[in-house]
C-alpha cells in the first residue's frame, strides 16, 4: 500500500514542478519575445499547461473527492477561459492593426 | 528574521505614500481615484496583516485543536472592499460630470475655468 | 517558507504601485490597478482572510477595472505631465509623512503574534463561542450578520446610497433616449468564439454565485461576493451580446426596486426581532430554538445584502455604458452634420 502513495506522490510532485517550469517559462518568454503576438503565444500557452499540470498535481493530493470535484471544475474554467482569451487578445491586436514579425523582420535574423 | 517583523507595516506605510503622492503630484483625476484605491489597499493590508497568527489557518472552525486567525479585521474589510467600489463609482460619475460641464478632467485646466468664470 | 511568499508578493504589490504612478497612459495604469487588485487577493490567501480574498478578487480585478474603463472612454486616455514644483513638493509631504509613520511602527506589536492587543480582547469570543451561540463553522459569516449585524446594515445602506449618487449624477438624459436601441449593434458581433464562449460560461457563473450566496455558512461566501459575481455575469453578457439586450430582462425600474428590496428585507428581519421583544437584529426570536432563528436570521439577511449588491452594480454599469452609447451617437450625428 505504502508503494503505491509514494508513487502517486512521485507523480503529483513530478506534475508539480513540472507545470511550475511552464509557467516559469511562460514567464521568461512573455519578458524576452520579440513580439506581441510570439509573447502572447508563451504566455498562453504555457498558462494553459501550466495551470493544468499545478492543477492535476493537486488532485493526486486530494483527500476527498469534494476536492478532486472543485479541482475539476477549476480546470475546465481554465482550459474555456485561457484560450478564449488569448483568442480576443490576438483578434484585438491585429484589429489595432499589429502584425506578427515575419521572417527577415525578426531582430538579430538581418545582422547574421 | 526579527528585521521581517514589521516588514508588512512598512509595505503598507510605502504603498500608502505611492496613493498619497499620486493623489497630490497628477492632475489627472481618475489617477487620482486610481491612487485613493492604492492608498485603501493599503489600509485593508495593514488590517490583514494585524489579525494573522503565524501557523494559524483561515477562520473556518472544523473538529480538532487548531489556531485560527482573527475574523474580525476580515469582516470589517471584507464589507470595506464592496463599499470602496460603490464609493469608487460614485467618483467616477462626479469626473464625468466634470468632464462634461469643463471639458477636461485636468485639476489646473478645471480651475483656470472657475476663475475665469468668476471675473 | 510563508514569510518568503509574503515578501516576495508585497515586493510585487509596491513594484505595481510605482508603475502605476509613473506610467502617463491612464488605459496601462487601470490594467495595472487590476493587476493590483489581484496581487493583494493572493496575499489576503496568504494572511488567511479567505472571504476578503474572494471579494478583492471579484470587485477589485473584475467589476473595478471595468467602471474605470468605461469612465476613460468617457473622458479621454492620456494625462499631462505634472508641473515640477508640485512634483517636488509632493515628494517633500510624502517622504515626511512616510518617515512619521514608519517611526510610529516601531511600537506595533510583531507580525504574526498570537499575543498582541488585537488578538485577545474580542476574537477568542468569537472563535471559541461562535460555534454553540450562532452554529455555523464559517466565523467571518456568523461575526458579519449576526454579531455585527447591525454594522453590516450600515454598510448595506452605504452601496444603495452610492447607487442612487451614481444615479443622480449620470441617471437622467436630458434628451430622453427613445427605443431607437436596437440600433445599435451588439459590440461584440464579429467574435464567434467569444459569443459561444461566454454562452456556455454565463449560466454556470450565475449558479455559483447562487452557490457561495447559501454556501456562506460553511465556506468563503456570502450576500456581498455573490452579489458581485452575480452582477459580473450579467455584466459579461451584457458586453458581449449589447446592454441593450440585457436591459430588457434586468430593466431600470425593476433593478432600483431591487437595490431598495434587498435593504428593505434586511431592514424587515431587524424589526422582526425588535417587535417581538428582543433586541434590534436578534434573530433567537425567528425560530422554536435560537440556533434555528440565527440560520434563519442570517440566510435572510444575507439574501438582502446579496440582492442590493448585485442590483447596485448593474445600476452602476448600466448607468455608465448608457452614456457611453450616447456619447458615441452623439458623435455620430456630429460626424454626419
Amino acid at each position: 500500500m505504502s508503494g503505491l502513495t509514494g508513487l502517486i506522490d512521485l507523480l503529483s510532485w513530478l506534475a508539480l514542478v513540472a507545470g511550475s517550469f511552464c509557467a516559469l517559462s511562460g514567464g521568461v518568454g512573455l519578458l524576452r519575445f520579440p513580439d506581441f503576438f510570439s509573447r502572447m503565444h508563451a504566455a498562453g500557452v504555457m498558462d494553459t499547461l501550466g495551470a493544468g499540470l499545478i492543477l492535476f498535481g493537486l488532485m493526486l493530493q486530494s483527500d476527498h473527492w469534494l476536492v478532486l470535484v472543485k479541482l475539476l471544475l477549476i480546470l475546465k474554467l481554465i482550459w474555456l477561459t485561457s484560450p478564449t482569451s488569448s483568442h480576443a487578445l490576438a483578434k484585438a491586436a491585429i484589429r489595432g492593426g499589429a502584425r506578427p514579425l515575419l521572417g527577415d523582420d525578426m531582430p538579430g535574423r538581418g545582422k547574421r | 528574521m526579527s528585521a521581517l517583523l514589521h516588514y508588512n507595516y512598512w509595505i503598507v506605510i510605502l504603498l500608502m505614500m505611492i496613493g498619497f503622492y499620486i493623489v497630490i503630484t497628477h492632475a489627472n483625476l481618475i489617477k487620482k481615484l486610481l491612487g485613493l484605491s492604492i492608498f485603501q489597499t493599503s489600509v485593508f493590508i495593514l488590517y490583514i496583516s494585524m489579525g494573522k497568527i503565524s501557523g494559524g489557518t483561515a477562520p473556518i472552525l472544523y473538529p480538532g485543536e487548531h489556531v485560527y486567525s482573527n475574523p474580525l479585521p476580515h469582516v470589517l474589510i471584507l464589507t470595506a472592499i464592496v463599499v470602496g467600489i460603490a464609493t469608487t463609482a460614485l467618483g467616477l460619475a462626479l469626473v464625468v460630470r466634470l468632464r462634461e460641464a469643463y471639458g477636461s478632467i485636468v485639476e489646473d485646466v478645471i480651475q483656470q475655468q472657475e476663475q475665469e468664470d468668476q471675473r | 517558507m510563508e514569510m518568503l511568499v509574503d515578501v516576495f508578493l508585497l515586493g510585487l504589490l509596491v513594484a505595481t504601485a510605482v508603475a502605476i504612478s509613473s506610467t502617463k497612459d491612464l488605459f496601462a495604469s487601470i490594467m495595472l490597478t487590476g493587476l493590483y487588485s489581484l496581487i493583494s487577493a493572493a496575499f489576503f490567501v496568504l494572511m488567511d482572510a479567505v472571504d476578503v480574498a474572494f471579494t478583492e478578487a471579484a470587485v477589485g480585478a473584475g467589476i473595478s477595472t471595468l467602471l474605470m474603463l468605461s469612465c476613460m472612454k468617457l473622458t479621454g486616455q492620456y494625462e499631462p505631465k505634472p508641473h515640477r514644483h508640485r512634483r517636488l513638493l509632493g515628494l517633500v509631504v510624502v517622504s515626511v509623512t512616510g518617515v512619521l509613520l514608519l517611526f510610529g511602527t516601531l511600537d506595533t506589536p510583531n507580525f504574526g503574534d498570537d499575543h498582541s492587543p488585537i488578538q485577545d480582547h474580542l476574537a477568542p469570543h468569537y472563535l471559541t463561542k461562535s460555534m454553540e451561540e450562532i452554529g455555523i463553522p464559517n466565523v467571518v459569516t456568523s461575526v458579519l450578520a449576526s454579531y455585527r449585524g447591525f454594522d453590516t446594515f450600515g454598510e448595506t445602506v452605504v452601496i444603495l446610497t452610492a447607487g442612487i449618487g451614481v444615479l443622480a449624477l449620470l441617471g437622467f438624459s436630458p434628451k430622453r433616449q427613445s427605443d431607437d436601441l436596437d440600433s445599435l449593434v451588439a459590440p461584440m458581433h464579429h467574435q464567434k468564439i467569444l459569443r459561444v464562449v461566454s454562452k456556455l460560461l454565463i449560466p454556470p457563473i450565475l449558479l455559483f454565485a447562487l452557490y457561495v450566496q447559501f454556501h456562506g455558512d460553511f465556506g468563503p461566501g456570502g450576500g456581498f461576493q455573490a452579489g458581485v459575481i452575480f452582477a459580473a455575469a450579467i455584466i459579461l453578457y451584457a458586453m458581449i451580446f449589447g446592454v441593450h439586450v440585457a436591459r430588457q430582462v434586468f430593466r431600470d425600474g425593476a433593478i432600483r426596486l431591487l437595490a431598495a428590496l434587498g435593504v428593505l428585507i434586511y431592514g424587515s428581519v431587524g424589526l422582526l426581532s425588535f417587535l417581538s421583544g428582543k433586541n434590534f437584529l436578534d434573530y433567537s426570536v425567528l425560530s422554536d430554538t435560537p440556533q434555528h432563528g440565527q440560520h434563519w436570521g442570517i440566510m435572510l439577511v444575507e439574501m438582502g445584502v446579496g440582492i442590493t449588491v448585485a442590483a447596485v452594480m448593474l445600476i452602476i454599469f448600466f448607468t455608465f455604458s448608457a452614456r457611453v452609447d450616447k456619447r458615441e451617437r452623439d458623435g455620430d450625428e456630429n460626424q454626419r452634420q
